[in-house]
């Protein structure tokens, strides 16, 4: 009976867990929910380090040490623009100690036999739940795992960032996924020798990695947020497994409400950019391009600092339209102190913010937090697309296809449909951009052409500096 | 006799209806924020490698533990602190 309070221990961190993620959703309680989280995973530690009765500690607190150690330099490290593909990783790594747990359980099985019997799965690990489960928690770790490292290359842009079929292209998502569910079905039920076992058990991994590769590979960077949120999703879903092999009810609650709370989150971000989970999983964006959004442009109006500035100054309200280009020239500072500027001169100054402006939602409030900016001058989609109107300039930073009117006027436009931000509809609009290159979708971008448009050329944090310079002299 | 089994299952059910009722209005603000916290909390597969790296010997089975325990470890107090440095940004008045 002197163990009693243990899983009284894992309830309190359970609820700890509820509380957090609840106390996340709200701006004034966030940091709370997640000091609230993470009391709860520290508990869930100590109570498991009492429960494991371990006979000898020097393996786990080496792992305790050097994890803690690599996640905090990670942490104070990353820099506030890279948070998107930090995610990923950081989510990679836990489904890659999902589908490591599940391989050494299967090892720690094989100790407890005599090495000459030939077993399944489902006598080694006493029972066919306890067998499907560990089978289950190794795919879903392992997919999560080369899923999100997938996802990490893209996110920081390198060569394989844009759309890419692979041979057999979703067909190849298909058939590894079938084939590891098959072979976890053989492996179940069909007794083989331990060798056999260790290798079809690698043989499962890599299948398993396949899996999450040719389900990333094919999608674009743009839509990455989603699967990131999708694959957090699917690393609770591997802890839950991992639960039931261990009968752990803690890893099962706290697994299955990231399961579920991470679905919910995929759904929010589809809404945000308006396509169905469907489409960004087997869709077809960054393919085909109709020749309307690929024509060049034939009324580009550029303009320098000094006339923007001069537009600003004559200006009584002010609307910047934050993208991530914004964030990749490190112009929020600046942007900011123009603001500032703009606001100390009586002009009215707000901010448009996209749902998916940055590279995952939400992304751009915390770039903006970065640099000071209140969140109340953030206004939200919703909010602020009636107001356009009244500004007299909309000044676009790094922002692209969310601000391109095509998409509420061009049928044959990859984008016809997704939200955007109706800056076409203030009374000037500034683009300052390094030049007329498409964004994510590839596209060209109607606003450029617009009679009230004028494009400012350059570097974003040159090009703010340089206006407030003008403008203070 | 109910089985541990179905007990999970029970639990499983309940804990997944939960997760989706506790995420439901949230601010766009805080996406991103939510989504690395909750990540943090998807680390709880480090509970599960903690029971497996209990010994001192160098069986495979304890290198493989010892691994996951590193890498759930980064996951989880990666996430966290994370989480910790975007929100400790978000204030209302300078």
């Amino acid at each position: 009976m002197e163990t009693a309070w243990i899983p009284l221990g894992y309830l309190v961190a359970a609820s700890l867990f509820i509380l957090g993620l609840r106390d996340l959703g709200k701006v004034r309680t966030a940091r709370r929910g997640n000091t609230l989280a993470a009391v709860g995973m520290f508990l869930a530690i100590v109570v498991t380090l009492i429960d494991a009765a371990a006979v000898d500690y020097r393996y786990i607190l080496a792992g305790l040490l050097i994890g803690s150690a690599v996640g905090a330099v990670v942490a104070v490290r990353v820099p506030m623009t890279s948070m998107p593909e930090m995610v990923g990783l950081l989510n990679g790594f836990g489904g890659a100690a999902s589908a490591l747990v599940a391989v050494s359980i299967l090892f720690q099985e094989f100790q407890k036999h005599p090495s000459s019997n030939s077993e399944s799965l489902a006598s080694l690990f006493g029972g066919y739940q306890t067998a499907v489960t560990g089978e289950l928690t190794l795919i879903v770790g392992a997919a999560t795992f080369s899923g999100s490292y997938i996802a990490y290359l893209k996110l920081r842009g390198t060569a394989i960032e844009r759309a890419m079929r692979l041979p057999g292209g979703n067909y190849l998502t298909l058939v590894s996924l079938i084939a590891s569910l098959a072979l976890a079905g053989v492996l179940t039920v069909v007794p083989f020798t331990d060798a056999t076992t260790t290798t079809l058990f690698f043989v499962l991994m890599g299948i398993s990695f396949l899996l999450g590769v040719a389900m990333v590979m094919p999608i674009g960077g743009a839509d990455m947020p989603v699967v990131i949120a999708f694959l957090n999703s699917l690393s609770g879903i591997a802890g839950a497994m991992a639960g039931f092999v261990l009968s752990n009810y803690l890893l099962i609650i706290a697994g299955s409400l990231v399961g579920a709370s991470g679905l919910i989150l995929t759904e929010i971000m589809c809404k945000a950019m308006n396509r169905s989970t469907i489409s960004v999983f087997f869709g077809r964006f960054g393919g085909e391009v109709s020749a309307a959004a690929q024509a060049g442009y034939t009324n580009v109006k550029e303009a320098g600092p000094d006339e923007v500035a001069m537009l600003l100054e004559d200006a009584t309200g002010v609307v910047f339209v934050p993208g991530y280009g914004l964030a990749v020239a490190r112009a929020q500072h600046i942007t900011r102190e123009l603001a500032d500027f703009l606001q100390a001169r009586g002009t009215r100054v707000q901010y448009a913010i996209h749902p998916v402006a940055g590279r995952m939602p939400g992304h751009m409030n915390v770039l903006l937090a970065e640099a000071d900016v209140p969140y109340d001058q953030l206004i939200e989609m919703q909010d602020i697309n009636p107001e356009f109107k009244s500004f007299d300039v909309a000044i676009v930073l790094g922002a692209n296809d969310v601000v391109n009117p095509a998409a509420l006027n061009d049928k044959s436009s990859p984008i016809y449909g997704m939200p955007i931000l109706n800056v076409h509809e203030a009374r000037t609009v500034v683009v300052v951009k390094r030049s007329l290159s498409p964004g994510f979708a590839g596209i060209r971008n109607a606003l450029f052409d617009n009679n009230n448009t004028v494009m400012c050329f350059g570097d974003a944090k040159q090009v703010i500096a340089d206006v407030l310079k003008e403008l203070k002299a | 006799m109910i089985s541990t089994f179905v007990i999970g299952l029970y639990v499983f059910v309940l804990a997944i209806f939960i997760g989706f009722e506790v995420i439901t209005k949230i601010p766009p603000t805080l996406h991103t924020p939510l989504m690395s916290g909750s990540n943090a909390i998807s680390g709880i597969t480090l509970v599960g490698a903690l029971f497996c790296a209990r010994t001192g010997e160098a069986s495979v089975a304890n290198i493989l533990g010892f691994l996951a325990i590193a890498f759930a470890t980064i996951n989880v107090v990666g996430g966290f602190m994370v989480t910790d440095r975007m929100l400790r940004m978000f204030k209302k008045k300078r």
